[in-house]
Parts: C-alpha cells; sequence; structure tokens
C-alpha cells in the first residue's frame, strides 16, 4: 500500500536565518474563506462571534488571536485562520477550505520591515501599517496577504504555487538588508 | 503614480490593472441598433485631459473602479466603486 505524505508548501525551504530577521513555516492550520450572502453580512458577524469569539473584519483590519484569528480577505470576504468552521456560518455564508491552497511564513525580527519593504508597494511605516492591520496586497508580483501580528512580526501569504518564489525573493530581500 | 481604492486606500499603480476607456458602464441595450453596438466596441475617443477608466484592484481587494484622471497632469480627481454607479442607475 502506498503511503502518502503530506508536505506543506515550504518544507524544505524554511526556516531561515539572515542576520536579525526569521523566516518560518506557519501551519499546517486549518483557513477557510468566509463570503456573506447578500444582505447577510450582519447575521454571519453575529455567527462568528459567538462560535468562535471572532469580530468581522473591517477592511484592512485583522481581528482575533493565535489559534482563532479572521484576516480581512479581500472585499466581502474574511478569512477564518485556526479553528474548523462551524456549521452555522454556512447559512450565511459561501465557505471554501483554504488550508491547502497557500504558503504561509511569518517575518520576525528587527529588521523584518526593511526586507517587505523591499518586496512590496505597502505603506509599511509602523504608525501607517499597524498591529492589526493587514492588507491584500503586490509582493514581487504576487498576489499576498500581509498582516502584521506584532511590532516585528509579519505574516505573508501567497497561493502555494509560489511557495519557492516567495522564499526566494525573501531570502534575497534578507541578505540585502543583512549586508547593509 | 497612485490610486487611492474606496475599500483599500491609497495605493501604488503596481496593485491595479488597467481596463482602458469606461464604455463598459454605458453597454447597448441588446436591440440597439448597428452604429451603437459598432460605437460601443470599437470607438474610442483619445482625449488630452480628463478621462474616465475603468481599473481593476486586483492584487488588492479585487474591486472594479472608476478612475476619472488627467492624461495631461496625470492627477487622479475621483475614484468610485464600478458597483456603485450600477447600483446608482
Ligand atoms: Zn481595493
Amino acid at each position: 500500500m502506498i503511503d502518502l505524505v503530506a508536505k506543506s508548501p515550504c518544507a524544505d525551504l524554511l526556516p531561515l536565518d539572515i542576520g536579525t530577521v526569521t523566516l518560518t513555516e506557519v501551519g499546517p492550520e486549518r483557513m477557510t474563506s468566509l463570503a456573506p450572502y447578500r444582505g447577510r453580512e450582519a447575521a454571519l458577524a453575529t455567527v462568528l462571534k459567538q462560535a468562535h469569539g471572532v469580530t468581522w473584519p473591517a477592511p484592512n483590519r485583522a481581528t482575533g488571536r493565535d489559534g482563532a484569528r479572521a484576516l480581512w480577505f479581500g472585499q466581502r470576504m474574511a478569512l477564518l485562520v485556526g479553528p474548523a468552521p462551524d456549521a452555522r456560518l454556512a447559512a450565511e455564508a459561501a465557505l471554501s477550505d483554504q488550508s491547502d491552497a497557500w504558503a504561509v511564513v511569518t517575518l520576525t525580527g528587527p529588521g523584518a520591515r526593511d526586507v517587505l519593504a523591499r518586496l512590496t508597494p505597502l505603506d509599511l511605516r509602523p504608525d501607517r501599517f499597524k498591529r492589526g492591520h493587514t492588507a491584500r496586497s503586490d509582493l514581487r508580483h504576487m498576489m499576498a496577504s500581509i498582516t502584521r501580528l506584532g511590532a516585528d512580526r509579519y505574516r505573508i501569504m501567497v497561493f502555494r504555487g509560489f511557495a519557492e518564489t516567495l522564499v526566494h525573493d525573501l531570502r534575497a530581500a534578507m541578505e540585502r538588508v543583512a549586508a547593509r | 503614480m497612485r490610486i487611492t481604492c474606496p475599500i483599500c486606500g491609497a495605493r501604488d499603480r503596481r496593485e491595479f490593472y488597467y481596463m482602458g476607456a469606461a464604455v463598459a458602464l454605458d453597454r447597448p441595450v441588446p436591440e440597439a441598433d448597428a452604429a451603437a453596438w459598432n460605437a460601443y466596441i470599437h470607438e474610442r475617443d483619445n482625449p488630452a485631459g480628463l478621462t474616465r477608466d475603468l481599473w481593476y484592484h486586483e492584487a488588492g481587494c479585487g474591486a472594479w473602479l472608476v478612475v476619472t484622471r488627467d492624461t495631461i497632469s496625470h492627477e487622479v480627481h475621483g475614484v468610485t466603486l464600478a458597483s456603485d454607479m450600477r447600483a446608482g442607475g
């Protein structure tokens, strides 16, 4: 019998420590996109809060905590990260399992912002992109989700198929920041 | 160039895909005559000055935007959600 082994997108590529910055893979973790049905936005927010203790995120915001988080994920969409989605959510929104669809990494340490700033046009100044802020943006031509989880801690997501490119580009930026 | 998405805020042009003149907002009815459809499909102005384009916030929220801008000064005068314009008639 064939024994299939589940591999994470960045297996064999991470972790990386360069200079003061560390790049690690996140997960595996459950990720579900929530897209409210027309007119069901308020009902969905109520169920999300009751079932998972997480507030529906406004645009460019992330709510919750490690283990149960909601990231604003685009127009009329949020990504529930952590828990398996409560069945009641499905009455208010279209749910899609995204768990295997993304490469997810965390960039931490002093200088993490300088590394990221080399790859995305987002305004990452600390007073503009604060803890709890998230954005869909461009990361070296990849459509990314970038969330600031702490002073020097960012969660970065791109489509799974770009995992190697993501690590390659982040590594190059980390090396250049470290060389300064 | 920066475009202020009504949802995401001011963002770099790299996040957006340019669609062209915002003619899709004025699509002729199916029964319209050949001249109307010809104009809709083929005829475009090339204004020096104010123009109205459709942009797609491809790397951002995924919204279609109507951007009013000046092709001489490159100034952006306004950005609205295309879905709002359609809802408004
Ligand atoms: Zn946007």
